[in-house]
């Protein structure tokens, strides 16, 4: 090997583990938050990259349509919870949030849809779409599960992720899709070519990790959030919701699955269940950084990116495989280290 | 003049187990009220219940409302504050973030003026403010805990075993200001095992035993009762029972 292909794969390890970077800190939040092993993260990667390539290519995509129907479900939720103290406040708000929003959204889908709308509408519809499907996700399938275990957590998040995995080959066919690159163009450093998407990617990344560290440091729902992973019943005694910090970060994580399916659809081909393994792959950083600490986790995801990087150079067949065999050790390791966590009480 | 907070006819259970049973208490205005009994005689559990922690059969009233709909968020809301045994901050976040916090239903131009006055009673938490709570001292815990409480501007602060493993001179501390809180216009239901120290500062008293209120009274007579003393406050007199 010489050094031009060694920096060749260091840097195609970076591109991927940067996005494996960001899934990995936002199942490692969703986790802290909820409690939830966010499964159908992949699924917002896929959602996000085929309802953008769709809208590029002027098709409608279905996920409009399934972000009405959730929002309507999320809708009927609400009012059965609140069924013995109702007011027209709470029906009104709930509304535009579950049933007005989704119906406008989808209504300007379809309007831009028949016109091949510009790269930065495909993104934002897809964006907005897949955020209201995590967050009306959330209301239905876990917001009523709260107050149970994690293991009851981990089947229903196994649910969602099968169900919305077959909606998926629903709305976009078994055919895989490709979308147009956010930032076109290109230049050369040395032996080294940097695209214009594989910018996009670096930067992207970059932006929303300072972004969330602002996020979580200085404003106040951001640490209202922290509050709620450290110390749930804590955080309820100062009157911070449970439910408003999970809806934070399913809206997040959404958000950050879909605008990675977004930077890696103009790479690579994406099938409807393209998203899980990827997803897996934030999966194995999160959990090399325990599920809580978030910048071991980014660090752990370029090693991932990186080992995949090299692993599909030498034995592309095992690429996987030599991935997921990483978790061994760290978890042998971290057994070791740490004593059993124990399921918690609440 | 209704009482701040009324709570009739409460029961609490584990599972099958009543913890609490048949239990009735009022906090006024401006008072502070204890309840002092043995370990394992119910008063966190009733203290928790009242906030909206567990479930509570019964009824239980603050400022005039009806609680029974609310859950803990909105209880806080309205100016019920609980510090709880535990304390449960947010270890892994300094103190001034746990103050801020506190504030989170306050109007936000309000909070930093309420921080002021927590600093004023607890001037130790100031000079920690960038600490992480997780690495303060379990005195600085359980001030921090009262301040975080206090940050929430409650009507009625409900503070469960505030002397626990503290060293005497804090605990004085701790009672001084619950002494404060009270002149400046905030009620306090205090549950303490310390029941000398409690029954000292407090306008009314209830002794808990097994679930149940078996005496309640000024807590001033309650002090100076007889089977009181002997149970709780470490004094023996001749021919007193002793549970």
């Amino acid at each position: 090997m010489n050094t031009t292909i060694m920096l060749f794969l260091l840097q195609d390890g970076i591109t991927n583990g940067a996005i494996y970077a960001l899934l990995g800190l936002a199942l490692v939040l969703v986790f802290a938050v909820t409690r939830v092993i966010l499964i159908p993260q992949g699924e917002f990667v896929t959602y996000g990259a085929l309802t953008y390539a769709s809208l590029a290519a002027g098709q409608m995509p279905g996920t409009a349509k399934l972000a009405l129907a959730l929002g309507i479900g999320a809708f009927a939720f609400d009012l059965f919870a609140a069924r013995k103290a109702l007011h027209g406040r709470l029906v009104l708000r709930s509304v535009l949030t579950n049933v007005v929003l989704p119906a406008i959204v989808l209504a300007l889908t379809v309007h831009y849809a028949a016109q091949k709308p510009p790269v930065a509408v495909c993104i934002a519809l897809s964006l907005v779409i897949v955020a209201m499907i995590g967050l009306f996700l959330y209301r239905i399938a876990f917001q009523p599960l709260a107050h149970t275990s994690v293991l009851v957590l981990l089947i229903a998040s196994v649910g969602v992720h099968l169900a919305l995995q077959g909606l998926g080959l629903l709305f976009f066919g078994a055919e895989g899709q490709r979308g147009p690159a956010v930032l076109s163009g290109s230049f050369t450093a040395g032996a080294l070519r940097f695209t214009g998407q594989s910018i996009t990617v670096y930067g992207i990344t970059i932006a929303f990790i300072v972004g969330l560290w602002l996020f979580f440091g200085l404003t106040l729902y951001g640490k209202a959030l922290r509050a709620t992973a450290v110390n749930r019943l804590g955080a309820r005694l100062v009157g911070i919701r449970t439910t408003l910090s999970g809806q934070i970060a399913f809206l997040l994580a959404s958000v950050i699955g879909a605008l990675s399916g977004i930077m890696i659809v103009p790479i690579t081909t994406l099938y409807y269940d393209s998203g899980f393994l990827i997803g897996l792959k934030g999966f194995v950083a999160a959990i090399i950084g325990g599920l809580v600490s978030y910048p071991l986790t980014a660090v752990a995801a370029l090693f991932v990116g990186i080992v995949e990087a090299f692993s599909s150079f030498y034995a592309s067949n095992y690429k996987e495989v030599i991935v997921f065999m990483l978790l061994i050790p760290v978890l042998l390791l971290r057994s070791l280290a740490a004593p059993a966590v124990e399921e918690e009480k609440d | 003049m209704s009482a701040l907070l009324s709570v009739t006819d409460a029961h609490v259970s584990y599972g099958k187990v009543e913890a609490v049973r048949s239990v009735s208490l009022e906090v006024g205005q401006n008072q502070i009220v204890t309840i002092v009994g043995a370990n394992g005689a119910g008063k966190t559990t009733l203290l928790s219940a009242i906030m909206g922690v567990f479930p509570l059969k019964g009824r239980v009233a603050f400022a005039g409302q009806d609680l029974s709909r609310l859950d803990i968020e909105d209880r806080v809301a309205m100016g019920l504050g609980l510090v709880p045994e535990h304390r449960e901050l947010f270890v892994t976040m300094n103190v001034e973030d746990n103050l801020e916090l506190g504030a989170f239903r306050i109007e936000r131009s309000k909070a930093k003026a309420s921080m002021e006055r927590v600093y004023t009673l607890f001037p130790r938490l100031k000079e920690r403010r960038k600490q992480f709570a997780g690495t303060l001292s379990g005195g600085e815990q359980q001030m921090l805990a009262m301040g975080r409480a206090l940050m929430g501007e409650p009507k009625l602060l409900m503070l469960d075993e505030p002397s626990l493993g503290l060293a005497p001179i804090i605990v004085a501390d701790i009672f001084r200001i619950v002494t404060e809180l009270r002149a400046a216009g905030v009620s306090v239901l205090l549950v303490e095992q310390n029941a000398q120290a409690a029954l000292k500062i407090a306008d009314q008293a209830y002794v808990m035993e097994l679930g149940e209120f078996v005496l309640s009274g000024k807590a001033s007579d309650i002090a100076a009762n007889e089977r009181v003393a002997a149970s709780y406050l470490g004094f023996q007199h001749e021919g007193a029972s002793v549970i």
